[in-house]
């Protein structure tokens, strides 16, 4: 059963791209949240040498003598950028799983062996063409093979024009390609697990495809000999088609500058508890009970450091903003600790359940129940209509004086009106 | 935090304990949930079997969803063909660029809406605005075609 991967290249830089043709050619960068480090790298970028994760404060000055341009993230953009790609794809086959934000999988058993690579052609184009987006197409009868074929045609190992289809290698050549390939670039194949294959000589993927899967079973997990066997061909990790309903909801996001007054820090909190609650009502879910996450910068190691944490249960599963924000504060004001400068808040929503699937209890109160209900939805559906953020509760604070830096974001062109890319 | 809201809870219990006790006028309303729905009893509306759905622009202008993106005109540069200045412009990125079609191309790096013909020299823009001269595009200059216009938009 052949499968394919299609993997945006440089995604977030692309995106910027589209709409910044004068990007092309350039080395550029996307910076994370606050700027804080590097998160997508231009080719041309990482021909300098500029590593993924690098901290931007380290790299600023070089950057700006060898002429790197540096982007905030503008994850609005990505996010509907993605979307138009993910949809598009979804029109080559009947089956996608969508990976991550940059790739997907896509079923193309029953179609004719031969054809698969001008197929993946097709699609490579009519992406680029469509949204603009260059991507890299993999082949292979296993999701494991499917992912590493990817990684051949984006480097540029086999195949032709990015796109790479193991079906069409003979067995010699897929031998020789796979000695060529370290192991730790393997789907599932992490920095700890690489230095422990090392250890016993299994260095190459071909070393890795011919180990004894038994073996590598006792010595590692199930999941390793799962990744032997895709190797060979055997399919053993199914594509997932629908999303798994998420188990947790994490907002988190750290300062634009350091906070130290409990005012600030309960904004902060408030705002990424209504963020949460957003989201939480989007997905259809309740929430059992939200952890508040608080820290100091680990970065500054002169400074005083302190991390608080509390998980509140809530006394009724809830997607209300207001339950969701008087749980979080109450958490803040227990770990809450003065003297010392924080940089980063954060909450985690638990224990999420479908919200058709409460199990109501003795003392709910279904009018108050209704009311929320109601409230959300008027609350959702001003913000959906005026801009996100429009209306909010007068606990998150209206300057948001610790709010994120991004300096060099691109405008929201496909997301504002107000924004739309001009032409002359 | 355990302790708060096991606190809630007894207070709860407590309360409803009462309530059964002593039925209150607001447990009595408690217990008449439905009553709170409107309950039609007037006569059907004949127009029932007629309904249609509502007109929508974005079904008339937007005929590939994810590869239709807009655009706001700056300038007057094709003001003869009715594409003014502050238009919104709607651009689907999958339509095939023919000969006299309106197109969003990017020259050296810069945006431009011209109309487009295909030429025995190569790609020919022209703007629709005396002042403006046709741009012949050399084979060095850095060319592409971004998406074709479908619809310009024009607030009155």
């Amino acid at each position: 059963m052949p499968l394919a991967l299609v993997d945006c290249n440089n995604f977030y830089v692309s995106c910027e791209r589209v709409f910044n043709p004068k990007l092309e050619g350039r080395a550029v960068v996307v910076l994370s949240n606050n700027d804080g480090c590097v998160i997508a790298r231009s080719s041309e970028a990482k021909s300098f040498g500029v590593k993924m994760a690098a901290p931007w404060f380290k790299l600023e000055i070089f950057s700006k003598q060898q002429g790197i341009i540096a982007l905030s993230s503008n994850y609005a953009l990505y996010g509907d950028m993605s979307a138009r790609v993910m949809s598009t794809l979804s029109t080559f086959s009947p089956k996608q799983e969508i990976y991550s934000i940059d790739e997907c999988f896509l079923d193309l058993d029953g179609f004719a062996p031969q054809s698969l690579a001008s197929y993946g052609q097709t699609i490579r184009q009519t992406v680029k063409r469509n949204i603009g987006i260059p991507v890299c197409v993999g082949i292979g009868d296993t999701k494991t093979l499917a992912k590493l074929a990817n990684h051949c045609a984006k480097k540029g190992f086999a195949g032709a024009d990015g796109v790479c289809d193991f079906g069409l290698l003979s067995i010699d050549e897929r031998q020789t390609i796979f000695a060529n390939i370290p192991v730790g670039d393997v789907w599932g194949v992490g920095r700890r697990i690489t230095q422990q294959l090392l250890s016993m000589n299994i260095q190459t993927v071909e070393d890795l495809r011919t180990a004894n899967p038994d073996i590598i079973r006792k010595q590692f997990s199930i999941v390793l000999g799962r990744t032997v066997q895709e190797l060979n061909g055997i399919p053993c990790i199914d594509l997932e088609e629908t999303e798994s309903p998420r188990q947790q909801i994490m907002v988190s996001r750290s300062f634009g500058s350091s906070v130290t007054s409990f005012t600030d820090l309960s904004e902060s909190v408030a705002h990424y508890a209504t963020l949460a609650a957003e989201k939480l009502r989007r997905d259809k879910s309740v929430a059992c009970s939200i952890c508040v996450i608080i820290q100091t910068n680990s970065h500054q190691e002169h400074e005083p450091q302190y991390q608080g944490s509390l998980i509140v249960p809530l006394p009724q599963p809830s997607d209300s903003t207001m339950k969701l924000v008087e749980a979080a504060l109450k958490g803040l004001k227990t770990i809450y600790r003065s003297g010392f400068r924080y940089k980063k808040s954060g909450v985690l929503l638990m224990g999420l359940q479908p919200k058709s699937t409460i199990q109501p209890t003795l003392f709910d109160d279904p009018i108050e129940q209704d009311i929320s209900t109601s409230l959300m939805q008027v609350m959702d559906a001003i913000n959906q209509k005026m801009g996100a953020g429009k209306l909010s509760i007068a606990a998150s604070g209206i300057c948001k004086p610790w709010a994120m830096r991004r300096e060099g974001k691109s405008p929201n062109y496909t997301t504002d009106w107000k924004e739309l890319p001009e032409v002359a | 935090m355990q302790q708060t809201a096991l606190n809630f809870g007894r207070r709860a219990a407590h309360s409803a304990l009462l309530s059964f006790t002593h039925p209150s006028k607001e447990l009595l309303h408690r217990q008449r949930p439905l009553l709170r729905h409107a309950v039609p009893a007037g006569f059907p509306s004949p127009a029932v079997d007629y309904v249609e759905r509502r007109l929508s622009l974005d079904e008339h202008m937007i005929e590939h969803n994810d590869s239709t993106f807009f655009m706001r005109v700056k300038g007057d540069s094709m003001r003869e063909m009715n594409i003014a200045d502050g238009d919104l412009l709607v651009v689907d990125r999958s339509l095939p660029s023919t000969h006299e079609c309106v197109v969003i191309a990017v020259v050296d790096g810069e945006f431009t809406v011209k109309q487009l013909l295909h030429t025995q020299h190569g790609h020919l823009l022209r703007a629709a605005h005396p002042d403006y001269p046709d741009m012949q595009i050399k084979p060095e200059q850095d060319f592409s075609i971004w998406g074709v216009v479908k619809w310009s938009i024009h607030q009155v």
